[in-house]
């Protein structure tokens, strides 16, 4: 046959070989599995465009669309309209020579177009001066603007119409960054951000590998399994020092964020998450053949943080009852000693508590997800 | 120290209905290429997964080395080298980078030039997983498997789906790990690369062992030496005294066995100058015409078809 006579040059070559002593070329140490499957999945990362995008570019990305959708407004401008009638002339100069002119828009429509343009909003308040002298306030209880707006122009008129003030009063400004909605999102985005990637990151990874029988082949191998859970859940941390620079940085340099609490502190925390939202994954992950399956899994654990946690608007607005389960995730846990952490400038061991609870999420779901885990 | 593997009546149940393995015992000596021969669901995947420790049995013991896969599982790790049937490794690593990985694992492992010149991936040593070949591919993983140093290879079904001259790389690979002292079990369906590579083959069909022994002996004792397969014009007239016909044909000098193949015979024999003037001279005296007529060495396929009745690839 054909392929018997291709093959014996080769056959022949390997005949006249000397048979090789097998011999080691190397010795490995302990961790050298652990560090080359650690260093493979970074590589991997790297190579992964998706990846950079979900855990990079996104967080970014939403940190300016909802900083800039939500940034504070130069001055609070209150606009009015007053109705026009007999007194509408008087009352708006009253308006426009009062103290409170600078921060006053107003302007005359005819009772239609006025009520009709507060209704849609464009006006917060609208003023009426009816024949004997008095006004009335069309104003919107359940806007804030709209009560405060009625409060500073009843004020405007009352003065401009002759009442003293009982006391001399003054006021500074103060609008520190701090305060405003972006320091509030950033460390919110950060903690969700570690708590995505952690679960995708992990969780994804484990079944991906698992459907392809990497999982298998791995442990055909003299390879120690927590080498290789451990390499999985660490790789996070490499990533999660890169996010926190990112947002953080992203924060500081765009809104003009400050950084109350040290970085040292914010990194520490950081990793915390980190490894626990990775526990998490793992967890989640630990028995899902399909990564359909494993899609649904991680959504269904994620879903309550995303809304409870407090990342974009603050959980306090819950009914009360509520609150302590809600201290109770991680997501919360995480966010919150963030939040104290960079806003406050609070001390590590301040936030122990959180920590712990952070701890025991990671711990458990850890030990539960290696007895649980199904290798092939 | 023990042979290599040995096994002694393994029995896998999966759900408590499918037997895959039905009593299966095996000794495999050092220094052996043995080969375990069967169609597609006959057990070799799940029989050569227990032996490499990954499947558990229901049933039956397993030695490695002597030790069984409670006595050290870590250590024998380190004697063995595995390529499983299917497994995609990172597509996003490259080739040196894969094997690195493998060898990290290992206490002593081979160079990782050596294995790279070895599987001939040199040229590929820096190309991502993603961007081989099939072949190419397959030689990595079995590059995986030999990176550790092993003293038994297993292969389960090596070159399903490779094209000719990647499936004879890889056999000179098996070759070489084999002259340099190494042990090597593997599975197949393709009878070819039983007979050219095993020293010795297990017949596996239903979860046991049919046959054993050589490729030549498996041929030699149940295949006859060779096969002469022949038509006459006449087979539709046949279809109602098929056996009588068959007895016939058995009855020629020479011939050991004799089976119908759609609308052929074939005939196992020992010595076709003796046989083909005889069965010549039968189609003669019957006044039927012969349509066709050939003779070639018999194969483990003949083998195969004389122990089931069945084609060793049935699609």
């Amino acid at each position: 046959m054909a392929t018997t006579e291709t093959n014996a040059p080769q056959l022949e070559a390997n005949k006249n070989r000397q048979p090789q002593p097998i011999l080691p070329a190397r010795r490995n140490g302990r961790w050298s599995g652990y560090r080359h499957l650690l260093w493979a999945r970074i590589l991997e990362l790297k190579r992964e465009p998706e990846v950079v995008f979900w855990v990079f570019v996104f967080p970014l990305l939403l940190a300016a669309g909802l900083g800039i959708a939500f940034r504070n407004k130069p001055a609070d401008i209150t606009s009015v309209v007053v109705i026009d009638g007999a007194g509408a002339q008087k009352t708006l100069a009253m308006l426009q020579n009062s103290a409170a002119r600078s921060t006053v828009r107003a302007i005359i429509l005819d009772r239609d177009a006025a009520l009709k343009a507060f209704h849609f909003g464009k006006f917060d308040l609208a003023i009426e001066s009816n024949p004997d002298r008095s006004y009335t306030y069309y104003y919107d209880p359940a806007r804030p603007e709209s009560v405060l707006s009625r409060a500073e122009i009843d004020a405007a008129l009352q003065s401009a119409a002759g009442r003293k003030d009982a006391v001399t009063t003054s006021a500074r400004a103060s609008s520190e960054p701090g305060s405003r909605y972006i320091d509030f999102l950033i460390p919110g985005l950060l903690g969700m951000n570690l708590m995505n990637s952690g679960m995708w990151g992990v969780g994804f990874a484990l079944v991906e590998m698992r459907q392809r029988k990497l999982l298998k082949r791995f442990i055909a191998t003299p390879m120690r399994r927590s080498d290789f859970l451990l390499a999985l859940t660490s790789s996070r941390l490499v990533l999660m020092v890169i996010e926190v620079g990112l947002l953080l940085g992203f924060g500081v340099l765009v809104f003009h964020m400050r950084v109350q609490g040290s970085i040292l502190s914010v990194i520490l925390l950081g990793s915390v998450g980190a490894v626990a939202f990775g526990g998490v994954g793992l967890l989640t992950a630990c028995r899902a053949q399909k990564i359909e399956t494993v899609s649904g899994l991680i959504n269904v654990v994620m879903m309550p943080m995303w809304i409870f946690s407090g990342v974009f608007f603050s959980y306090q607005r819950f009914p009360a009852i509520t609150i302590p389960f809600i201290k109770a995730l991680p997501l919360t846990a995480l966010n919150d000693a963030l939040r104290a952490t960079i806003l406050e400038g609070a001390s590590l061991g301040s936030q122990s508590g959180r920590l712990l609870v952070l701890a025991v999420w990671g711990g458990v779901s850890f030990i539960l997800a290696l007895r649980w885990l199904r290798w092939t | 120290m023990g042979s290599p593997i040995e096994c002694v009546n393994l029995r896998k149940t999966y759900d408590g209905k499918v037997e895959a393995v039905r009593g299966l015992s095996l000794r495999i000596d050092a220094g052996e290429c043995f080969g375990l021969l069967g169609p597609n669901g006959a057990g070799k995947t799940t029989t050569i997964e227990i032996l490499e420790g990954l499947l558990a049995p229901t049933s039956g013991e397993v030695h490695i080395f002597g030790h069984t896969w409670d006595d050290n599982p870590r250590q024998l790790r380190e004697w063995i080298g595995i390529s499983l049937q299917e497994t995609r490794l990172s597509e996003k690593l490259n080739v040196r980078e894969t094997i690195e990985l493998f060898a990290s694992f290992y206490n002593e492992p081979s160079s990782t030039a050596d294995i790279l010149e070895e599987l001939q991936l040199t040229e590929k040593s820096d190309a991502w997983v993603g961007k081989l070949s099939g072949g190419q591919k397959q030689r990595l993983a079995v590059a995986t498997a030999l990176v550790g140093n092993p003293r038994i290879l297993f292969l389960d079904e090596p070159t399903t789906g490779l094209d000719p001259q990647s499936r004879r790389q890889l056999w000179d690979i098996v070759r070489a790990f084999q002259k340099k002292g190494g042990t090597v079990l593997l599975t197949t369906h393709y009878m070819d690369e039983a007979e050219r590579l095993c020293d010795r083959l297990a017949i596996v069909d239903h979860g046991v062992i049919i046959a054993e022994g050589t490729p030549s002996d498996l041929i030699d004792r149940l295949g006859g030496h060779h096969v002469v397969e022949f038509q006459v014009n006449n087979s539709a007239n046949n279809n109602g005294n098929d056996s009588d016909s068959l007895d016939r044909w058995r009855s020629l000098p020479s011939v050991e066995s004799v089976r119908r193949e759609d609308s052929s015979v074939c005939l196992s024999v020992r010595e076709p100058h003796l046989t083909i003037p005889a069965l010549l001279d039968v189609i003669a005296n019957d006044g039927h015409r012969l349509e066709h007529l050939s003779t070639r060495q018999a194969s483990l396929e003949d083998v195969f078809v004389k122990l089931t009745g069945r084609h060793l690839r049935e699609d």
